[in-house]
């Protein structure tokens, strides 16, 4: 990393400058902040509704249950990942800039994670809890969540940066990154699968761990990449 | 870029030339139809009628002269279009994006096919059209991959941007599939034993594996004249606005 | 030959159904991908050629005039 030239700030400056900005958007609409958590308690609780409240039962597709709404929850919250900054022109600003884009969208991405990913993770045991989850499997869950769904924002951002400039995103987004998440959600379920039936959970957790730590090396340069093309078609 | 040897640098030149390539591949079309032609009748009329059945699935097996070629082109397609989506990237070469155009409804064709024998299969084999067997489920997802790419071509308007969003779309999927494919095996041999696999037959003897080889060489070929034509026409509406588009166009009965 | 009539042959011994569906079914989706883009081509050609005419006949130069949208 070189020393940034006079009149531009540092590329850590602008990391920090660019999280803060977006924690602070995203604080400022509460009731967006909400949404997709309200979205994950809804889904789950048409589980037992729709298939059956019997204890048993539940237990035995909570994991799945979970995920998938933590998945779908999290497709919900991406098509307004960056389409506010692209209406206000922040977009191309950011695009625009000399430095390199990695840094920012990594930033930009970790502001998102934290107000959708970790809510997410930090309120599934609880749910786990009420659909009768295996309580040996609720930190496998967890941890899982936690490894799992930077990863879905991450690949979802990809999606949701190739629509940016389109009119009809949001079904074609659901199309372009949900067939990614599979590995995600395999691995996921697996995890909480394994604790509940008594076995090691560690096996899917450190692959989840390996694809987690790929995809933030390597997936915001395709997100940086995306970005580009998105200012342009707007 | 100066170790490449001159020759060598100005046929990639010349190939990125979207005209070079239309008025070169016309000449090839008709050999490679022909060889496509014969290869694949050969192969089938073979497994169909001379190869002797199988001594677990008897004649229903004779599918598999049809659906290894399909499964087989289906990946290779995804991974023509994430090649060309590098060139595109890195040489910016037009022509790249004309073929990715061009393979991906081609390409999905052949998962869907890879998909439909594999579940007529299915029904005499495991007695059902379909169960989440591993491999099924990974072609599936590659399925909704090929629809995503062509989904987001066709809602990007212009066709420069929507080439390196493909671009971009396909190389992420890319790397996933394998990530996809194992995972997916994974999880299979969690919640259920092995069933038997259709295609791992003990040690074919060549009477039974050299139709398959000449179907999959066939097949090969016929993919390759259904992308070179559908190239083709690529080319010819991307560059419309041409002077030898037009001039193509006024001389040539349609 | 590993059947000894024609009948035998169709019958695929019982699997016929499956058998032929799957190669009919190959049939019918070969013969689209290749069928496709020469008719796009075709098309292409035609509604193109009407738009040349059509500029050339209000005096437009060729080539560089015809602006219409992708067929």
């Amino acid at each position: 990393m070189t020393a940034p030239a006079a009149g531009e700030p540092s590329l850590w400056v602008l990391f920090r400058g660019q999280l803060r900005r977006d924690l602070k958007l995203a604080f400022g609409q509460p009731s967006e902040l909400a949404n997709p958590l309200a979205f994950f308690v809804v889904v789950i609780t048409l589980f037992p509704l729709g298939v059956s409240p019997e204890p048993d039962v539940l237990a035995g597709m909570a994991p799945g249950v979970l995920w998938i709404a933590a998945l779908l929850a999290t497709l919900l919250g991406l098509e307004a990942l960056f389409r506010r900054d692209r209406d206000d022109g922040t977009l191309e600003q950011m695009v625009l800039r000399a430095q390199p884009l990695y840094l920012p969208v990594v930033a930009r991405m970790l502001a998102h994670w934290m107000v959708t990913g970790l809510p997410l993770t930090l309120l599934a045991p609880l749910l786990g809890g009420m659909l009768n989850l295996a309580p040996e499997a609720r930190l496998p869950l967890m941890l899982g969540l936690a490894l799992g769904t930077p990863v879905l924002v991450l690949l979802g951002g990809v999606g949701a940066a190739l629509t940016v400039g389109l009119r009809t995103g949001g079904v074609l987004l659901a199309l372009l990154v949900l067939p990614l998440f599979v590995p995600v959600l395999i691995l996921g379920v697996s995890a909480a699968e394994l604790a509940s039936s008594g076995l090691s959970p560690t096996g899917p957790l450190l692959w989840l761990a390996a694809g987690a730590s790929f995809a933030i090396t390597t997936v915001p340069f395709a997100i940086a990449a995306a970005l580009r093309i998105g200012v342009e078609v707007g | 870029m100066k170790y490449i040897p001159d020759g060598l640098r100005r046929l990639w030149h010349r190939m990125g030339s979207p005209r070079w390539f239309y008025e070169t591949t016309a000449s090839w079309l008709p050999w490679l139809g022909g060889a496509a032609a014969l290869l694949i009748a050969v192969g089938t009329v073979w497994g169909l009628a001379f190869a002797p059945p199988d001594y677990l699935q008897g004649d229903s097996f004779r599918i598999i002269y049809i659906h290894v070629p399909a499964a087989y082109l289906a990946q290779a397609g995804y991974i023509l279009m994430a090649v060309c989506g590098v060139i595109l990237l890195v040489w910016r070469m037009k022509l790249a994006d004309m073929v990715m155009t061009a393979v991906a409804p081609i390409g999905a064709a052949f998962t869907f096919l890879a998909l439909a024998t594999g579940s007529i299969w299915g029904k005499p084999t495991w007695g059902t059209y379909w169960i989440w067997d591993a491999r099924i489920t990974s072609v599936l997802i590659l399925l909704f991959l090929y629809l995503g790419i062509i989904g987001l071509r066709r809602a990007i308007e212009r066709p420069e941007a929507a080439g390196r969003a493909c671009a971009i779309l396909a190389i992420v999927g890319v790397i996933n599939i394998p990530i996809i494919k194992y995972s997916v095996d994974w999880w299979m041999t969690l919640h259920q034993p092995a069933t038997f696999s259709v295609t791992s037959a003990p040690a074919m003897p060549p009477i039974m594996w050299v139709p398959l080889l000449l179907n999959v060489l066939g097949f090969n070929l016929l993919f390759a004249v259904s992308v070179i034509q559908g190239t083709r026409t690529e080319v010819l509406v991307r560059e419309r606005r041409t002077r030898w588009v037009s001039e193509l166009c006024l001389r040539e009965r349609a | 030959m590993s059947f000894d009539s024609f009948g035998d042959f169709l019958a695929m011994g019982g699997h016929g159904f499956y058998v032929w569906w799957a190669y009919l079914l190959t049939a019918v989706v070969v013969a689209l991908i290749l069928v496709w883009p020469v008719w796009r081509r075709r098309r292409f050609l035609r509604e193109q050629r009407g738009r040349l005419r059509r500029s050339r006949a209000l005096g437009g130069q060729t080539g560089s005039s015809s602006d219409a949208p992708e067929t």
